[in-house]
């Protein structure tokens, strides 16, 4: 009885738990410098120098924030309903950190392969936005409320289109699996054989869905300082604001894992021969989110009209029109776009 | 296999694709300025199917049994289109004439009419459901259609929540008869019955199916929302309301009652003669103080429902000929009264009082002699069509041993002669007040004097009902095979 | 196993709690908040009988979207609580009544409820079985396979319901500026500056 507790349950327990915590880390550390490259990148648009006082080169910038933030006072306003209020950011963290348990960082490199792996993840970005939503509401304050809503309305709209340009490409591989999506893209051609290429006009739009997804500029409006001083997150301080931000950075990475395991091959070689690995993963990774913060650095933010127009008059229609396209060209056989 | 199937369902497939291709079409091209001529097209193109219903083979099924299209569906179908093209034609120029015509109009009639015919094919629970709430959910936004109207918008309301509250009886008993038939075909479900009788699960699950039905077809006790939706309605809308949807919930009724419970009609037959006696006796008595033609009209439905009721009562195949007949007897009724209240108007305002026909026949002779035949047809007054109606559901009631039914049948009907007449005598005798302006379009006018002519004389030994009897008859055997 | 039922209970429990709460709770975001949660735990449910497919569409369908609207509806709908109250403890005791009767009523029926004999032998196992093939294949089999009749006939229904919003609510005003960006982009820069010589001293 002893023995097989301990073997059955214990100490699979202790090894799941032991991943996680491995994962959690290492993503918040990596976090650490992404944040610091954003606001790098930022600077080098702007022919700033950005963070360079705090360790080498302004290197541990993120980790002072971060004390800082942690031995803040928390303020909560007076009408706040407090649980929602605390509930939210919390939520906003967590959801961000548990999608990243089904994300291959290399063959077997997941902590766990679910079957649907990609509705895993999609469902748990889809509701990303009670963060947003619940935290604008409990301040019970306008602006806050006001970025509540506006978010409420942008992640729903976009996520349709990325939930149409995903069925594309699950289209293409026949299996809801990302350990299985990335596998379908090695091929004999290297980065050739990836479903960029077959999948070539859904790329753009995936990546601006994401911007939206994850209310990156320039689609910040839930939190667009010039009008709503800083949306939600108004009357937030401290640990709780921090949460917010580390979720929002999170979510932001996770799409650019996506974008890395659906379109660019995840952990494969982009050149025949060179071994795959979670390198390449890796530096996918840092690439499109390099991608991200140039995007911050240049775009001017939408209207929120714009937004709305943009997301469901011109990449719903395409991104519907191409889900038909891609199941005729798999339904024929066309390589690269079946595989079944 | 599945070319099969569509074969089967080709009406019902051609209709979905020219509604589809029409809201596409008005969207992109023309948008209101094609509604008129839309209309009529889809008009038409409802003659043309009802046509192409008509002439075809029966006795088929489709996707295992989910779809029957037999010769009792095709008569029901038939009615169907005939009368919603009637209707359709009707209403493009009341509505044309109110600024309320837009191209949705007509694709919103035809996905309703759509919904009907796959409401009287229906071989399983599931898509009798999807029909009933394909049609109902076309009723509800056809109901508030005049948007600026308090009234209209009132009426699509409480359609839509009183709707609701019948669908989600009608669900309640379907899931209860799945759950212990273990099976949502009606073939399925015969066979539980066939060999372990109704058991009470059953029994709850047919009473709620009842229920919702009786929503959707107004039968008293669940008949609320009717006076109100009528009235609120526009008045193309109302007389939509009163033709097409009420052969489609009747023929279902029968459909569903014969083809999964035809073995132990004895337990549902107390539930419909209930219904029909309890709406002939409300619709009569309540239409007594109505002063609106169009709530009169709601409770006159009422008590038309409940007769065609006695007709499912019965639990017979003569009960279900009658049935039919008394349907395809009250939907040429209904259009012909409706095409003559569609031009009730003074100085270009719609007006429904009943006040406003006195001395119509002193203005309007020709006019106020049609709707007389039609009133005294609705009454039941021999030797009318609408009395035929009436007798042979009386006949098909006592056959079956209701004759207590049918009594009742007969006093509810001569209580009901009051308000009829009433509308005669207004016409006849009262003083003229303000009369009625405007002319009676062409359409409308035929279609009057159509319905008139033949509620008059269809009862004329040569012309027999124009041959309705014995195609009800048709269908009614086809039922029962 | 013993983690299966231990979980089962937690979600079982968790969804009925919820769902109580979601009637229970004064405030209407709570409400929606509790709903949330017993969706959630619906699709734990799920995923314990085999359908994570199935789950997942759950959480992205009703959690994701349709709650979320939920909720944005909620939270801007201004509504007095105590005036709703006060209605509620009007019709409290009639609806009380109403809801024993009918209890009563279900629980003297259930005694003497009974399955058809033939019923075990008609319930169609319409899909295969957990394990053997993937459950999105399997459904997919179902829905365009089987039951296509069906599933275009709701597909219908659904575009009826589209057709309705619009049809009552979509309003052209007239006389309000429009953002053409068409037309914007396609602006040529001959169409808005012109370039002029103006003399000293006379002006335009």
């Amino acid at each position: 009885m002893e023995t097989g507790f301990w073997s059955a349950y214990a100490w699979p327990g202790i090894v799941i738990l032991a991943q996680c915590l491995l994962v959690l880390v290492l993503l918040l550390v990596a976090l650490a410098f992404l944040l610091y490259m954003d606001r790098k990148v930022w600077a080098a648009v702007q022919l700033r120098r950005g963070p360079n006082v705090v360790g080498p080169f302004g290197l541990l910038q993120s980790f002072a924030d971060f004390l800082k933030f942690v031995f803040k006072e928390i303020i909560v306003p007076a009408g706040a309903d407090k649980t929602v209020f605390f509930l939210a950011p919390l939520m906003s963290f967590v959801l961000a950190a548990i999608a990243w348990a089904v994300i291959p960082f290399a063959d077997g490199w997941v902590i766990s392969d679910l079957n649907v792996g990609i509705l895993y993840i999609f469902a748990v970005s889809s509701l990303e936005v009670y963060g947003v939503i619940m935290g604008g509401w409990a301040s019970n304050s306008k602006y806050p409320f006001l970025g509540g809503l506006r978010s409420a309305a942008q992640m729903i709209s976009y996520e349709v289109s990325i939930g149409l340009i995903i069925v594309g490409v699950l289209i293409s591989t026949g299996s809801l699996n990302l350990t299985e999506i990335v596998r379908a893209q090695d091929g004999a051609y290297g980065f050739l054989s990836w479903y960029w290429l077959p999948h070539l006009p859904m790329v753009p739009l995936f990546f601006i869905s994401a911007l939206a997804e994850t209310n990156r500029p320039p689609f910040d409006l839930p939190e667009a300082e010039s009008e709503l001083v800083a949306g939600y997150q108004v009357e937030y301080s401290s640990t709780p604001y921090l949460l917010f931000m580390i979720g929002e950075y999170l979510a932001i990475v996770l799409m650019c894992a996506l974008v890395t395991i659906l379109f660019f091959g995840g952990w494969l070689s982009p050149v025949p021969g060179l071994p795959d690995g979670v390198f390449w993963f890796v530096a996918k990774v840092t690439l499109v989110f390099f991608l991200f913060a140039m995007v911050k650095a240049i775009v001017p933010r939408f209207r929120y009209d714009q937004l709305m127009r943009l997301g469901w008059k011109v990449f719903l229609p395409m991104s519907l029109g191409w889900v038909v396209i891609a199941s005729m060209l798999a339904h024929y056989g066309v390589p690269g776009y079946a595989r079944w | 296999m599945l070319s099969a199937d569509l074969y089967v369902v080709l009406p019902e497939a051609l209709l979905a694709l020219f509604a589809m291709a029409a809201l596409m079409a008005c969207a992109f091209g023309g948008q209101d300025r094609w509604a008129s001529g839309l209309t009529w097209l889809t008009a038409a193109f409802f003659a043309l199917l009802g046509l192409i219903v008509s002439f075809r083979d029966g006795g088929q099924e489709a996707f295992g049994g989910a779809f029957v299209s037999d010769g009792f569906a095709r008569f029901a179908k038939a009615l169907i289109l005939f009368s919603a093209a009637a209707v359709l034609a009707l209403s493009e120029n009341y509505l044309r004439r109110r600024r309320i015509l837009k191209f949705e109009y007509p694709v919103l009639i035809a996905m309703a009419t759509l919904g009907m015919m796959v409401m009287v094919s229906a071989g399983d629970l599931m898509s009798l459901y999807m029909g009933l709430e394909l049609q109902s959910l076309s009723l509800y936004v056809v109901a508030a259609f005049r948007r600026d109207s308090v009234k209209s918008t009132e009426a699509g309301l409480k359609y839509f929540v009183l709707g609701a509250l019948g669908s989600g009886l009608l669900l309640y008993g379907a899931s209860l008869i799945y759950g212990y038939a273990g099976a949502t075909r009606f073939a399925g479900i015969a066979e539980a019955v066939h060999e372990g009788g109704l058991s009470l699960g059953l029994l709850f699950g047919v009473a709620f199916l009842c229920a919702g039905l009786a929503f959707k077809i107004s039968a008293v006790p669940f008949h609320m929302w009717t006076p109100d939706v009528y009235e609120g309605s526009p008045t193309a809308v109302t007389a939509f309301f009163a033709t097409a949807p009420k052969v489609a919930a009747g023929a279902l009724f029968a459909r569903v009652l014969f083809d999964a419970f035809g073995e132990v009609s004895a337990e549902w037959r107390q539930i419909l003669a209930f219904l029909a006696v309890a709406s002939m006796f409300l619709g009569s008595i309540a239409a007594i103080v109505q002063t609106n033609i169009k709530r009169l009209m709601a409770y006159s439905s009422i008590a038309h429902m409940g007769f065609a009721l006695m007709g499912l009562a019965a639990g017979t195949q003569q009960g279900v000929e009658a049935l039919l007949v008394y349907l395809s007897i009250y939907v040429a009724m209904n259009v012909g009264a409706f095409a003559f209240i569609m031009c009730m108007e003074r100085d270009g305002a719609p007006v429904t009082g009943i006040g406003d026909l006195a001395g119509l026949a002193r203005t309007r002779p020709g006019q106020a002699l049609a709707v007389s035949a039609l009133m005294f047809s609705l009454a039941g007054v021999p030797p009318l069509l609408g009395f035929f109606g009436k007798w042979m559901v009386f006949v098909a009631a006592v056959d079956a041993g209701l004759a207590p039914l049918a009594v009742a049948g007969a006093v509810a009907s001569v209580i009901g002669a009051f308000y009829y007449l009433r509308i005669v005598k207004i016409m006849y005798f009262d003083e003229p007040g303000l009369s009625l302006t405007g002319s009676m379009p062409f359409a409308h006018g035929l279609a009057l004097t159509a319905a008139a002519l033949v509620m008059s004389l269809g009862w004329a030994p040569g012309l027999s009902g124009f041959g309705v009897p014995e195609l009800a008859a048709t269908a009614a055997a086809a039922l029962f095979n | 196993m013993a983690v299966a039922t231990l979980a089962f209970y937690l979600f079982a429990c968790t969804a009925v709690a919820a769902g109580a709460l979601v009637v229970l709770s004064r405030n209407p975001v709570h409400s929606v908040l509790w709903l949330i949660l017993a969706f959630f735990s619906s699709a734990g449910l799920f995923v314990l009988m085999g359908a994570e497919f199935v789950a997942m569409l759950l959480v992205i369908v009703y959690v994701g979207a349709v709650a979320v609207l939920f909720l944005f509806v909620v939270m801007m709908l201004d509504v007095d609580f105590a005036e709703l109250k006060a209605g509620m403890a009007e019709h409290l005791p009639v609806g009380l009544l109403i809801g024993v009767v009918l209890l009563t009523q279900l629980a003297l029926a259930l005694g003497g409820w009974a399955f058809s004999d033939a019923a075990p032998a008609l319930r169609e196992a319409p899909a295969e079985a957990v394990g053997q093939v993937h459950n999105a294949r399997a459904l997919g089999r179902l829905i365009y396979d089987d039951y296509v009749f069906l599933f275009q006939a709701a597909g219908l229904i659904l575009l009826v319901a589209m057709v309705g919003a619009i049809v009552l609510t979509l309003r052209h005003r007239e006389g309000i500026k429009r953002q053409d960006v068409l037309k914007q982009i396609h602006r040529e820069r001959h169409e808005a500056v012109e370039l002029l010589d103006v003399k000293p001293g006379q002006g335009i």
